[in-house]
C-alpha cells in the first residue's frame, strides 16, 4: 500500500476523523507513556493526517501506548487518538512474522506473581 | 436473583482472592451468582479497529449465554468488564461489525441485547448501597481508604457509562455503606503502567510510585481496586500500604472474610 492507501485504511479501521483535530495538545499532556514516545498522541494524528505514515510504521512508539484511553476521554474535540495508534500497529504487527512479542522471550520477562491478564493483554496488544 | 457470572482467566489463578470474596459477599447479599460452563477469556484489551472479528468472538458468545439465560451478565475484573462491555457496544452500535460476527458464529443473531454490569454496578444498582449498610456487621469505622480506579474500569466513559470518568464515585460511596472513610486523590483514575510492566519495568514503577505517593499523600491507610493487573503493579512498589481488591473489604464488612482457599 502507498501512503495515501495506508492513511485511508488506518481511517477506515479506526473509525477516527484526524481532522477533527484542533491541535491542544491534551492527548500528549495527559498520556502515561509520553516520555517513552518518540512519536506522541498528537504527533499520530497530525501525521495520519497528512498521510506521513512511514516514520510511524518503523517506530516503536507504537508499542508504547497503553491503552489507557486517557486521550481518547480527555480529547476535546473526541478524535480518539488511541485508535489511531492501534489501527497503525496493526498495520504492522498483522504482516507476518512482524510479531513484536515472542512467546520464547516471555520466561525471563515474569515472576511468579505476574497475573495471566497481563500476559494475554502483551500478546492481544503485540502479535497476531 | 441470579445473575450469569464472568470471573475470567486471572480470577481462577493469580487473583483467587477477588473471586472468592466476590462469592462470599453476593451469597450474603442474596445474590447467585452462576458461572456459565465453557467460558473462554476475554483477551484482557478490546481492540478498538472495527476490522478484528476474531478477538471479539470469545466475548460475543458470553454475552449470547447471557441474553438467552434472561440474566445480567457481572464481570469483577477491569479487564473483562472493559472488553465485553465495549463488544456488546460495538455489537450494539456497528450494523457492519454486527453482521460480520452473527455470520461467523451462525445460528439467532445477536445485536447487544445482554445487559452487563460490573460487580460494582451490581452492588450500587441492583442490591443498593442502602441495603448493604443494613448488612454490615462489620463497620470498617476509622479506616481511610483510597479507591483506585486505574484505567480500564471508566473508560472510554462514553461506552462503560458507570460513573463520571473523571470525578467517580461507585467505590467511594460503597466505602462509606461499609462504615469506612474514602481518601479522594488526583491519581485515582491514572494508568498503573499495565501491562508494560513486563517491557519497561521503569515506565510502570514510575507510573505505579505516583499513584501510591499521592494515596498516602492524601492519609491513606489502604488503597482497593478491581483489576489484578493495578494489584500487581502498585503491590511492586508499595512497602507499607496495603493493596486489596474491593471484594476483600466488602467480605470483611459483611462478616464473610474467611480463609478464601480451603
Amino acid at each position: 500500500m502507498n501512503n495515501a492507501q495506508l492513511r485511508d485504511e488506518v481511517i477506515r479501521i479506526s473509525g477516527v476523523n484526524p481532522s477533527k483535530c484542533m491541535g491542544c495538545g491534551k492527548c500528549s499532556a495527559t498520556c502515561p507513556a509520553y516520555d517513552e514516545m518518540e512519536f506522541h498522541p498528537h504527533q499520530f494524528v497530525s501525521m495520519i493526517k497528512n498521510g506521513d505514515l512511514a516514520p510511524l510504521l518503523k517506530s516503536d512508539s507504537l508499542f508504547r501506548c497503553l491503552s489507557c484511553f486517557a486521550c481518547v476521554e480527555r480529547c476535546p474535540r473526541g478524535v480518539e487518538p488511541a485508535k489511531l495508534i492501534e489501527a497503525v500497529r496493526l498495520q504492522v504487527i498483522r504482516e507476518k512474522g512482524a510479531n513484536h512479542l515472542k512467546p520464547e522471550s516471555v520466561p525471563a520477562m515474569v515472576d511468579e506473581d505476574l497475573p495471566g491478564q497481563l500476559l494475554v493483554t502483551a500478546f492481544r496488544k503485540y502479535a497476531k | 436473583m441470579n445473575v450469569r457470572y464472568f470471573p475470567g482467566c486471572t480470577l481462577k489463578t493469580k487473583a483467587k482472592d477477588l473471586d472468592a470474596y466476590a462469592r462470599r459477599s453476593a451469597e450474603a447479599l442474596g445474590v447467585t451468582l452462576d458461572e456459565p460452563k465453557d467460558w473462554q477469556c476475554c483477551g484482557g484489551m478490546f481492540t478498538s479497529a472495527n476490522d478484528e472479528v476474531a478477538t471479539k468472538l470469545s466475548s460475543v458468545r458470553l454475552l449470547k449465554d447471557a441474553a438467552a439465560s434472561e440474566q445480567p451478565l457481572v464481570t469483577v475484573c477491569s479487564a473483562c468488564h472493559n472488553v465485553v462491555k465495549q463488544t456488546n457496544h460495538a455489537m450494539q452500535t456497528d450494523a457492519a461489525f454486527a453482521d460480520r460476527v452473527n455470520r461467523y458464529l451462525g445460528d439467532d443473531a445477536y445485536h447487544g441485547e445482554a445487559t452487563v454490569y460490573h460487580y460494582l454496578e451490581l452492588l450500587r444498582d441492583v442490591v443498593g448501597y442502602g441495603a448493604i449498610k443494613e448488612k454490615v456487621v462489620n463497620p470498617l469505622k476509622g479506616k481511610k481508604i483510597a479507591c483506585y480506579y486505574g484505567c480500564l474500569l471508566l473508560r472510554p466513559g462514553s461506552v462503560m457509562r458507570m460513573d463520571d470518568p473523571e470525578n467517580p464515585s461507585i467505590m467511594e460511596d460503597l466505602v462509606r455503606a461499609l462504615g469506612a472513610e474514602p481518601v479522594i486523590f488526583a491519581n485515582r483514575n491514572e494508568c498503573c503502567g499495565g501491562y508494560m510492566t513486563m517491557e519497561s519495568p521503569a515506565l510502570a514503577q514510575k507510573k505505579s510510585e505516583a499513584v501510591i505517593r499521592n494515596a498516602k499523600a492524601n492519609g491513606a491507610d489502604l488503597i482497593i481496586t478491581a483489576c489484578p493487573l493495578c494489584r500487581y503493579n502498585l503491590n511492586k512498589q508499595s512497602d507499607d500500604l496495603p493493596i486489596v481488591y474491593f471484594t476483600e473489604l466488602l467480605a470483611e464488612a459483611l462478616g464473610v472474610k474467611e480463609e478464601p482457599h480451603e
